[in-house]
């Protein structure tokens, strides 16, 4: 019964505040912390408890850590079905923290319709924890959709529109709904030809992914419905085609909507290619691999220019999560365990960091009233420790070693480089342009002659709190990741063998 | 053929809504009085609408060679019982409750009953299966709608509505009389079920049935709205008043749409060769063309205007499937653009109540209404993303149907063209939902009447929201409630 509630609270949390608004004005702000450190407690406790040994892999019946299984709509074999492994486990500890931060980040940021905003803000994170637990392909879709809409009110209400006017910030909702909106159309038709191909096998209609895994797929129809799934995540992740939506969303959005969707949003992304599209489709998944790693390699490189490029932090850094998503989407495909553990810590740890990043923008941004960097400079000595920790955060952001980014890239590279070396190798200078992009923002906004000379206010406890507490998080990532990789060990190496067998069975054939 | 009481207790629910129709004619001859024609008229929709429950224990019934009582038409006749009954509530709040307060200038009580009148001609058309009662049905349908698109006559885009739709309608009904006929020719009857077996016999029909079934089309595609016979609708649905613009949209196109099922299922030749391709060609058309000229609308009516022209063609390519799921994808499409249609119109019925000329249409006019009216924005939220089709509305049941329609029957250009047709299709309904949440501007702005939940539109249009929401959530009971409409072809 854990798991309904673990969606169920953010829902609930979320209606309080809107209600609680008619009271006292912080009241929203004191709910939803409320809701978010219970929803997190909640991942804790049951990591604490529950045994993720288990997961599910080829050959037998999907094993979970925790099911919930309830009859919905009869008529079409769907079924409220939630279920919790190791990865999706991680997922919602991840949802649950930077929950806590991104309601904190708003503190004072947000001051109007305060109740309205944590509603949305919370219904985001209560659709993202039902992607992360579904296992229906039709509750899947159900959560991936419904997220959409609290995250388009929350761009498109509290956003900020850019200083020349020229991106507003309703364009830049309405671009982020369409493509995924569009996109996960094609993925809902691709769902569909997976289910009626199973019926017209077997004659049961359901929508249960533990059963479409038995589905014996004609290569042709595996490739075309693949590709249907694929289309959905790449625009999520961003892959590089289909990324522009990206940039736009994270730069209008008010700090918390860039911290949720670069922290969480983009991981349900990889988290579905590694829990649908692979085992789902493991032979065109195979097939498709070198494809998918050049599109990779492509997104390293051209977020990383990109970012160089840009004048606004915000969209700089959104163009730094393009290119860290580029060696995700290396690491899913490579077929390595490997390089798959160190996709999982590479999420975690991008997500710790791509949210330090823009709450730290979105402090300057208080204090400045602008996220244009030439008009910041020379800020080292105006404001006390912000710099400093800026510095710390965008060293992570590049790969330095004792950070969680480093392990994760590391892995990465490392466990794809049996297979394909050669991507490696050039995925491995990716690393030096996420340096220059890197400590050219430090450059660009404190070093170099000052604008003004007057002080700014210092970091006050709560910012000092959350800032502090995603170092902690990121240096223990960096050290000591084995507590992480064992829980994700298990899904993960489920993956790696759908995915190998059918890898072996590409290779005998050509 | 004898007529027992069987058939008369089967064709309960169209003789009630006409016997309701005389009833409230003589009312209004004796005493004008807006409450009790009002009441009269709630009062014989609801009797008409319980007497559904009885007709469910004699269908399936053949009343004579034109009518037939099914559970397919149980349903749709409820449909349109509850769609006008939905909209005589939202006639009564927009017309003006009392005569001395404000409201409409003119008489009051003849609306409700060119709304019955109207409702009846739809019943007629669903249990249609004959080309004589669909032509009756059709026209009884239509001829009052004329009068009712024009009811505020003193203002000029009613009466030009008013008059296009009557010179449209004309035209297309011409059109369908002439291919029933060319369709006569060439089968030697009326019936649905004997044209079909006609056809059937002769393997592929004939060049002249074709083209009478085109033609027939041609008048079936100007009632529904379809591209490229749509031009009218933009102007009528901005010109008619509010609620009369929430019946033509829901209850006057079910009933279309409907017989068109039922003369598709009975005879399904008439539905291949040319025909087919030409409906396959209007479905893609009218899903683009009606998203694309919506994005183009500041007016929220014209906007929904195009936006049904969009849904009716998602509708036909349920049509063109015609097999598995298709029946019963149609019923619950229809039942949930009922519901969502009802729920839009009864929005903008509501902000422009009680009348006072021009009805608030303007999308400007609900900029920020959330933060004054917040309980009747979540209202329309919820209806533009149930038009959207995003999940937790009705309105993502109903396109989930229909995708799943066409990948069944590998319809992919159509499939295509609905993704594309949607990502369209949210942009406008996306820029409508924000509107009402920006900060208001200081503008002179119209708003629905104080305390407008307690009264009858309002009660109905807070239900319809939140069915709208909970048939999202769990649509079960809705399917099968259409699953047991079932059209079975009779022999």
């Amino acid at each position: 019964m854990i798991l309904p509630w673990l969606i169920l609270i953010p829902f609930i949390g979320g209606l309080l505040c809107w209600l609680g608004e008619r009271g006292a004005a912080t009241l929203p702000r004191w709910i939803a912390l409320l809701t978010m450190t219970l929803e997190f407690a909640l991942g804790l406790w049951l990591w604490a408890t529950g045994d993720y040994t288990l997961a599910p892999a080829p050959g037998a019946a999907p094993h979970w850590a925790v099911e919930f299984h309830v009859g919905w709509i009869q008529r079409f074999g769907i079924s409220i079905h939630l279920a919790l492994d190791g990865l999706s486990l991680l997922m919602v500890l991840l949802t649950g923290l930077l929950g806590m931060l991104s309601v904190l980040c708003s503190w004072k940021e947000i001051q109007r319709h305060v109740g309205f905003f944590h509603l949305n803000l919370m219904w985001i994170l209560g659709g993202v924890v039902g992607v992360f637990l579904a296992v229906d392909m039709f509750l899947f879709f159900f959560f991936w959709e419904m997220m959409l809409v609290p995250m388009y009110f929350l761009i498109a209400l509290w956003g900020h529109s850019s200083a020349d006017g020229k991106r507003t910030r309703i364009y830049a909702a309405t671009k982020f709904f369409i493509f995924t909106q569009a996109s996960g159309l094609i993925m809902l038709v691709a769902i569909l030809g997976l289910v009626l191909v199973h019926y017209n096998q077997t004659g049961i209609l359901t929508f249960s992914y533990g059963e479409l895994l038995k589905a014996q797929l004609p290569a042709g129809t595996e490739f075309v419905l693949m590709l249907g799934f694929f289309v959905a995540f790449a625009v999520k992740l961003p892959v590089v085609p289909v990324h522009s939506w990206l940039p736009d969303a994270h730069a209008q959005a008010p700090t918390a909507g860039s911290v949720d969707l670069a922290g969480i949003l983009l991981k349900t992304a990889a988290y579905g290619l590694l829990r649908f599209a692979l085992p789902l489709f493991p032979h065109a998944s195979a097939e498709f691999a070198p494809v998918a790693m050049t599109l990779g390699l492509i997104g390293i490189f051209y977020g990383a220019f990109l970012a160089f490029a840009q004048t606004d932090i915000k969209r700089l850094i959104a163009y730094s999560s393009v290119s860290h998503m580029g060696f995700v989407l290396i690491a899913i495909y490579s077929g390595s365990q490997l390089a798959l553990q160190g996709a999982v810590v590479q999420m975690l740890a991008h997500g710790v960091s791509a949210a330090a990043l823009f709450i730290l923008s979105g402090q300057l941004y208080e204090r400045l009233h602008t996220r244009d960097m030439r008009e910041m400079g020379g800020l080292w000595a105006r404001i006390p420790y912000l710099p400093a920790i800026s510095l710390f955060f965008a060293a992570a952001s590049l790969g330095l070693p004792g950070t969680g980014n480093f392990v994760g890239e590391f892995l990465i590279l490392l466990g794809s480089f049996k297979a394909t070396p050669w991507i490696s190798a050039i995925a491995t200078s990716g690393l030096v342009f996420g340096s220059v992009y890197s400590l050219i923002m430090i450059h660009r906004a404190y070093f170099g002659p000052a604008k003004a000379t007057s002080v700014l206010p210092g970091m006050d406890g709560r910012e000092m709190t959350m800032i502090l507490g995603l170092a902690v998080l990121l240096v223990w990532l960096g050290l000591y990741p084995q507590p992480f990789l064992d829980t994700s060990s298990a899904t993960i190496s489920g993956v790696q063998h759908w995915f190998s067998t059918a890898f072996t069975q590409l290779a005998s054939a050509r | 053929m004898e007529l027992t009481s069987q058939h008369f207790l089967a064709l309960a629910p169209l003789l009630i809504t006409s016997a309701t129709a005389v009833v409230v004619m003589l009312a209004i001859a004796w005493r004008r009085n807006h409450s009790m024609t009002f009441l009269l008229s709630c009062a014989g929709l609801n009797l008409a609408l319980l007497s559904i429950l009885p007709v469910l224990k004699v269908t399936p019934l053949s009343v004579t060679t034109l009518l037939q009582v099914d559970n397919f038409a149980c349903l749709y006749m409820a449909l349109i019982l509850i769609a006008t009954l939905a909209c005589v509530t939202l006639a009564h709040a927009y017309l003006g409750e009392s005569v001395e307060g404000a409201g409409y200038p003119g008489n009051r009580e003849e609306l409700y009953l060119l709304i019955i009148l109207a409702a009846a001609g739809g019943l007629v058309l669903v249990m249609a299966q004959h080309l004589s009662t669909l032509f009756i049905g059709l026209e009884l349908l239509s001829v009052p709608t004329y009068g009712l698109i024009a009811y505020a006559f003193f203002d000029k885009r009613s009466l030009e509505g008013g008059i296009k739709y009557m010179v449209l309608s004309a035209a297309g009904s011409a059109f369908l009389l002439f291919g029933m006929a060319l369709v006569y020719a060439d089968a030697g009857s009326l019936s649905f079920s004997a044209i079909g077996s006609v056809l059937a016999a002769t393997g592929q029909p004939s060049s002249l049935a074709q083209l009478g079934l085109s033609m027939m089309l041609v008048g079936l595609a100007f009632k529904l709205s379809l591209v490229p016979f749509h031009l009218w609708t933009p102007d009528v649905y901005e010109g008619a008043p509010a609620p009369v613009a929430a019946f033509l949209a829901t209850a006057s196109k079910v009933a279309v749409f409907a017989v068109v099922v039922r003369l598709f299922q009975l005879s399904p030749l008439t539905s291949s060769g040319m025909v087919y391709t030409v409906l396959a060609v209007i479905a893609v058309l009218s899903i683009l063309v009606g998203n694309l000229l919506a994005v183009l609308q500041s007016n929220i009516k014209r906007l929904l205007g195009y936006s049904s022209i969009a849904h009716f063609g998602y509708l036909l390519i349920a049509l063109v499937a015609s097999k598995g799921l298709a029946v019963e994808a149609i019923g619950v499409y229809l039942a949930t653009y009922v519901l969502t249609s009802l729920g839009a119109f009864g929005v903008i019925t509501l902000m422009s109540s009680p009348y006072h000329g021009r009805d608030a249409d303007a999308l400007f006019e609900y900029r920020g209404l959330f933060w004054r009216r917040p309980y009747l924005t979540a209202v329309l939220t919820v209806m533009m993303l149930s038009l959207a089709g995003i999940p937790l509305t009705a309105g993502f049941i109903g396109k989930f149907y229909v995708i799943a329609t066409g990948v069944e029957s590998q319809l992919w250009w159509l499939v295509g063209a609905l993704v594309i047709g949607s990502a369209i299709g949210v942009f406008y309904y996306l820029r409508v939902m924000v509107t009402l949440y920006l900060r208001e501007a200081d503008i002179p702005r119209r708003d629905a009447p104080l305390k407008w939940e307690q009264r009858a539109g309002g009660v109905m249009l807070l239900a319809v929201a939140i069915l709208a929401f909970v048939l999202g959530v769990y649509p079960q009971p809705l399917i099968d409630l259409v699953q047991h409409a079932g059209l079975h072809p009779m022999g």
